[in-house]
């Protein structure tokens, strides 16, 4: 049965994830830092009344900081909490089935925590990934 | 209609939890007028309600208990065990129905007859409250929704930031005066609508303790064991989402306590420790936190048996159950599916651990502490962080950033430069001096990573566990009371910071944890240990006294302890015969003492005191108060019905000698013989003139010889006498002629020391 996903992009790679872990698309203002934190955590936002915590999405992938900050951000609520996941950009909303990696394919360092299977869009393999994965320091994965 | 039954079921409910205390604290005190009259308001409430709602079985049930009640205020009967417990039974039942019409549900009326039949005098059934844990329809009518209340609340901060950037714009484009003062009208508003809808989440704490007596009292009935509930701090505010959340872990927590804690009454005395176990349930507010420390002073936690239960489960090995730190083997007991107990009992065994409690808590940000004594109790300290609470905080800036730390940690903010404000370097370690206080410097900017951009010029004095030291900081801004939530894990794993919160700026701000900063900055603090602070406190008591106007009209006081009850008593009951006045009571005829003009009343008061043997009745204008015994008694100069006098709010007032009157008055119960006090020697003519009175009145038989089948309990003889052989090894007190003692090396007691020679004789003839 095919799944509602979003598409966008994260560190110029294409990713989709899925819809229900997605509570709404942004664009972050100013962010406060955290001194102390982790280098995954680029601070807090205001979201209407709510605070969240942005996560750095290059960061917590184990790559190079980008050039350019992005503003774009999914919001996703995991144990309580709310969190800004930056991403480049954000393309559609559309159902896919989600397929398993294929076999043998071995993820790159980052990645192989987050991804999770994938999608097929007019035959471009696309990453799922999901988002809990790229949260730091939540006490219980969920399988 | 509707709407009148919704309220009588709302209003019903609400008096039901607020009750629930009331009766517990009636069944220790069964003479306490204003519990009684609280519990026979609400029956006589629910009676009153029903005749017009038509509810015929609320009406019959409630209508049984008031008359009772009635009987008990006016005196025609007593609150004993049993009528208490019939009470209850009916006030429970009066829920039970309540619940059933609320939630549309049909409930069965058997038993019903036999619960008015237990109230009646005599019966012998006894009241069986209803087994079956009524259902609570979720909703409540008159409460408003947790998640209404949060829309309120996030619409609050929307109404700011609208309002803030509104400012911001009026400013920028320069607005007429007019404007501006509607703008701060509007202002004012806002930040008084915030503050009211904010405190609408707020509730005490007692929302949460008002059900504990009754459990505890339930919980130990049905274990065989009497507990004393200790409460604290009913006052602390809680978020109300929290106080939901924290009732099942508590009630949790206590009912463990009791079952597995607190040992049975007998095992209790065979340790030496006080038959009816101590429980101790206090919350307070500490810096960024919440606690509710949960203290018995039953067995503890047995870390031995906990092991082995685990490796009798197979779970673990005992090796690397052995290998595992003392505070690890004690939280084994969060392992789910762990018990102690060889039995299970319907208290605990229940399939709910303390590894679900440990999870609740968990989930609301919060964490729990054991501080285990063996064999001598337990204390849990569930510490919740400050989730919505309101703090009034002061905001500092570093880094070009704002933190907040929170006002209640603070105890002073000074100025670097001024006169008596020293830093020094002791090696790399700099100090702070305070006005001649030395204390540890730690520098905010430094601790959270900034570059150093130019020298502190304000030290908070922050106070943590153990110590203060000085927080170094650029700049205080402003004090704010701001609405702390619990940041994200990745956040709270720093240990710097307690919470963020969005203040009226719009930018979020992250609350300082002071514990936190000075753990970061590698201050040591000796943390002293109190294990037993909470269980100390309920151990000593204040003597309560109560205080009273007399018949002579002047104010007087008596230790709470000794009164049995207080009742009202017709003239007709006194009189003056065999020498003395009487009173006649339910249980035949006591000594009543009074002071002053008693004959022209129509009804008196008569407080029943006990000493455990003897009662005797003390005539009493008005019960006034219950007040706390100061320690410093002035004596009185002579010995008699006053042993002195204290000051109680600046006002002197008289303290009854209880020693005196019962010496005085106190019938000696017939079952019960007398000590013999054997008086011997040359002097046997004297201390039979003058002693004799004095020692009967004590409450000793004297004789000057011995009856066949008697034994002396104490031997009075003058000092040179020597005592016959027959004496029995009986104690012997001696007298001796003059006031100072002429030969230190034995004790004697001049003959005219009343006091001294009394206390003398109490102590040999107690030894015995």
């Amino acid at each position: 049965m095919p799944q509602l996903f979003l598409i966008a992009h994260v560190a110029g790679r294409a990713v989709a994830i899925e819809s229900g872990q997605v509570e709404s698309v942004v664009d972050i203002g100013v962010v406060v830092p955290v001194p102390g934190a982790d280098r995954q955590v680029r601070g807090l936002a205001a979201l209407r009344s709510r605070v969240v915590t942005v996560i750095d999405t290059r960061a917590a992938l184990g790559l190079p900081a980008a050039e350019t900050r992005a503003t774009r951000a999914i919001i996703t609520h995991v144990e309580g909490h709310h969190y800004a996941i930056m991403v480049d950009s954000l393309e559609d909303v559309a159902p896919f089935d989600l397929l398993p990696l294929s076999p043998g394919i071995a993820l790159d360092a980052g990645w192989r925590a987050t991804g999770c299977g994938l999608v097929e869009r007019d035959g471009e393999p696309i990453l799922t990934i999901d988002l809990r994965a790229l949260v730091p320091g939540l006490t219980a994965m969920a399988a | 209609m509707d709407d009148l039954l919704q309220e009588f079921i709302a209003e019903t409910r609400e008096t039901l939890e607020a009750l629930s205390g009331e009766i517990i604290a009636w069944e220790a005190a069964p003479d306490d007028r204003e519990r009684l009259d609280a519990i026979f308001r609400f029956v006589h409430t629910v009676k009153g309600s029903c005749g017009f709602l038509d509810l015929p079985r609320l009406a019959r049930l409630s209508h049984a208990a008031e008359d009772v009640l009635d009987a008990v205020r006016s005196g025609t009967r007593l609150p004993d065990t049993r009528l208490v417990n019939a009470v209850l039974a009916i006030v429970d039942r009066i829920g039970v129905i309540v619940e059933a019409i609320d939630a549309g549900a049909a409930l069965d009326d058997s038993g019903e007859d036999q619960l008015i039949a237990a109230l009646d005098e005599g019966a012998v059934v006894i009241a069986q409250a209803p087994v079956q844990v009524p259902l609570r329809n979720p909703t409540r009518s008159v409460r408003l929704n947790v998640d209404l209340l949060d829309r309120m609340m996030s619409g609050m901060s929307d109404m700011v930031l609208a309002r803030n950037e509104l400012a911001r714009r009026l400013r920028d484009e320069g607005a007429d005066p007019s404007v501006e003062a509607a703008l701060e009208r509007l202002s004012l508003t806002v930040a008084e609508m915030r503050d009211t809808v904010t405190r609408t989440r707020m509730q005490k704490i007692d929302a949460l303790f008002s059900a504990l007596p009754r459990m505890v009292r339930d919980t130990g009935a049905e274990l065989g064991k009497t507990v004393m509930l200790h409460m604290e701090g009913s006052d602390v505010e809680l978020d109300r989402e929290m106080i939901e959340m924290m009732r099942d872990p508590l009630v949790h927590i206590v009912r463990n306590s009791i079952d597995h804690g607190i040992e049975s009454p007998s095992e209790r005395r065979a340790l030496g420790k006080r038959e009816n176990g101590r429980l101790s349930v206090a919350a307070r507010q500490s810096g960024n936190q919440i606690i509710i420390e949960i203290s018995d002073d039953g067995r503890g936690i047995d870390t031995e048996r906990l092991i082995a239960a685990m490796v009798a489960q197979g779970s673990r090995s005992e090796n690397e159950l052995r290998a595992l730190s003392d505070k690890a083997k004690l939280e084994l007991i969060f392992e789910a599916g762990v018990s102690t107990k060889d039995s299970v009992t319907a208290i605990s065994g229940r399939g709910v651990g303390m590894d679900v409690v440990r999870a609740n808590v968990e989930q609301i940000g919060g964490r729990i502490e054991l501080s285990n004594t063996p064999g001598k109790g337990l204390r849990i300290a569930i510490h919740v962080p400050l989730t919505l609470s309101i703090i009034a905080t002061i905001g500092v800036g570093v880094g070009g950033q704002r933190f907040a730390i929170s006002r209640q940690v603070i105890e002073e903010i000074v100025r670097v430069g001024g006169d008596a404000i020293r830093i020094d370097m002791l090696g790399d370690t700099p100090m702070a001096t305070v006005r001649d206080r030395r204390m540890p410097l730690v520098d905010l900017g430094a601790t959270l990573g900034f570059e150093r951009e130019d020298e502190p010029r304000m030290l908070v004095i922050v106070g943590v566990p153990g110590g203060s030291y000085a927080l170094a900081v650029p700049s205080v801004l402003d004090h704010e009371e701001l609405v702390i939530k619990p940041a994200a894990p990745a956040v709270m794993v720093t240990g710097v910071y307690a919470g963020q919160t969005l203040p009226d700026s719009g930018l979020p701000m992250l609350l300082l944890d002071c514990a936190g900063i000075a753990a970061r900055a590698g201050l040591l603090f000796g943390r002293e240990i109190a294990i037993d602070d909470a269980v100390v406190e309920a151990e000593a008591p204040r003597v309560s006294a109560l205080l009273f106007d007399d018949l002579d009209g002047v104010r007087r006081l008596v230790p709470l302890a000794i009164i049995d009850r207080i009742e009202p008593v017709a003239v007709e009951a006194i009189k003056f015969s065999a020498g003395r006045l009487r009173l006649s009571t339910e249980n035949g005829i006591i000594p009543l003492v009074v002071q002053g003009e008693w004959t022209g009343r129509q009804t008196l008061s008569v407080l029943r005191l006990r000493d455990g043997a003897a009662e005797i009745g003390y005539a009493i204008a008005e019960a006034l108060d219950i007040v706390t015994l100061p320690d410093q008694i002035a004596p009185s100069r002579e010995v008699g019905p006053i042993a002195g006098v204290v000051s109680l709010e600046g006002e002197q007032v008289e303290l009854l000698d209880l020693y005196w009157l019962f010496a005085m008055h106190g019938a000696t119960r017939s079952d019960e013989k007398p000590p013999v006090c054997l008086i011997e020697g040359a002097d046997t003519a004297w201390m039979k003139t003058f002693l004799k009175p004095v020692l009967e009145g004590a409450g000793y038989r004297v004789a000057t010889k011995l009856k066949a089948d008697e034994t002396a309990a104490v031997i009075l003889t003058m000092n040179s006498d020597t005592v016959a052989a027959k004496s029995g090894g009986a104690p012997v007190v001696r007298l001796r002629h003059d006031a100072t003692a002429s030969d230190a090396r034995e004790a004697t007691v001049y003959r005219y020391d009343r006091d001294g020679l009394l206390a003398a004789l109490a102590v040999s003839a107690g030894s015995r």
